[in-house]
């Protein structure tokens, strides 16, 4: 029993490597971004480990910077991080049932990538050693790419720099393309929330200055709740 | 900023990031979803990953060519059902080669 759950992990851990890869520069960025505003190693190296949140923390240091104030910081943390919610209870009931202590470690590592990875494995996602192998590898690359930027004098060289940044993109188009193959309700949610993207991107003023992680949550429920009402039925699973 | 301050901070963005990233967790595992329900989150994954990548894919290298050469070039191994290393390894080769050559 226990070795199963050991393979699952580390299965786990084998499909997380792109999202630690993907991680890694930007979390020495952070790390080097967070050194340049007086944040002291411990400090921005304890941020990643506790939060473990990408945007946010790139948001913290930046509002540190300017001088804003700790609660201030925190309050919008939570309204950056709130989208985590949507993920966490689309997650849930895929998960069999799990001891509250496993479903706390997993929870804390839920990210957009992780989330992201983790609902594209249907025969995987049912398995806690598997999400927990997924979100460990991501916690890795993560914390010692916070650690790597904290001590480092220079940063990666810029053809680099900007090659990887397309890193996390790329994978959530590998995660993406797959699923809408075959399945027109899930073409006809891409297409739509393409649109919704584009309008809070480029549309009125009042629509764009709305913050990223607002914008994902409201586009997503508006977007899976006309999915919800226009395909009501689940579809036929074509041979894949 | 000293120390005692910046735990503090990082402390009280801990807790406001976990409680959503837990509760959901907790509360809805066993429970039978509605159907209307069940077909949402079924969607989320799909809108979720569509609105991450886009627009913010255009702006995520030097310049939005390379990032449009990269992601079609992820795109087209994606399509061609790719193992994801490689649809990754590809995206970040194509934004390498453009900026090099360009």
């Amino acid at each position: 029993m226990r070795t199963v759950k050991r393979r699952a992990f580390f299965v786990g851990m084998k499909h997380g490597l792109p999202i630690a890869f993907g991680y890694f520069p930007i979390a020495v960025a952070f790390g080097l971004l967070a050194k340049a505003n007086g944040l002291t190693a411990v400090t921005s190296i304890l941020m990643s480990a506790l939060v473990f949140a990408g945007a946010s923390q790139f948001i913290a240091v930046n509002l540190l910077a300017t001088g804003i104030g700790c609660g201030e910081i925190i309050i919008t943390t939570f309204l950056v991080n709130m989208r985590h919610f949507l993920m966490s209870a689309t997650l849930a009931p895929r998960l069999d049932p799990q001891p509250v202590k496993v479903k706390s470690l997993i929870a804390f590592g839920i990210t957009d990538e992780t989330f992201s990875l983790v609902a594209m494995e249907p025969e995987h996602n049912r398995n806690p050693g598997f999400v927990a192998g997924v979100n460990t590898a991501a916690y890795l690359g993560w914390v010692l790419g916070t650690v790597a930027g904290a001590m480092l004098v220079n940063g990666l060289p810029a053809i680099l720099q900007s090659s990887m940044g397309l890193a996390l993109y790329a994978m959530f188009i590998g995660l993406l393309i797959p699923g809408l193959k075959g399945s027109k309700a899930n073409l006809v949610i891409f297409g739509l929330t393409l649109v919704l993207s584009a309008v809070a991107y480029w549309g009125p003023s009042w629509l764009t200055t709305i913050g990223k992680g607002w914008k994902i949550m409201i586009i997503t429920v508006v977007a899976c709740t006309l999915g919800a009402l226009l395909f009501p039925e689940e579809e036929k699973k074509d041979a894949r | 900023m000293q120390d005692s301050q910046g735990l503090l901070l990082v402390l009280g963005m801990a807790v406001v990031t976990y409680l959503p990233r837990l509760l959901p967790m907790l509360l809805l595992s066993t429970d039978k979803l509605p159907s209307f329900l069940k077909r949402f989150f079924d969607f989320v994954p799909y809108a979720v990953l569509t609105t991450l990548i886009f627009p913010e894919i255009l702006f995520s290298t030097a310049q939005p060519a390379s990032a449009i050469a990269g992601g079609l070039i992820a795109f087209g191994l994606a399509y061609c059902g790719q193992n994801l290393f490689f649809v990754v390894v590809g995206g970040i080769g194509g934004v390498f080669l453009w900026e090099l050559l360009f």
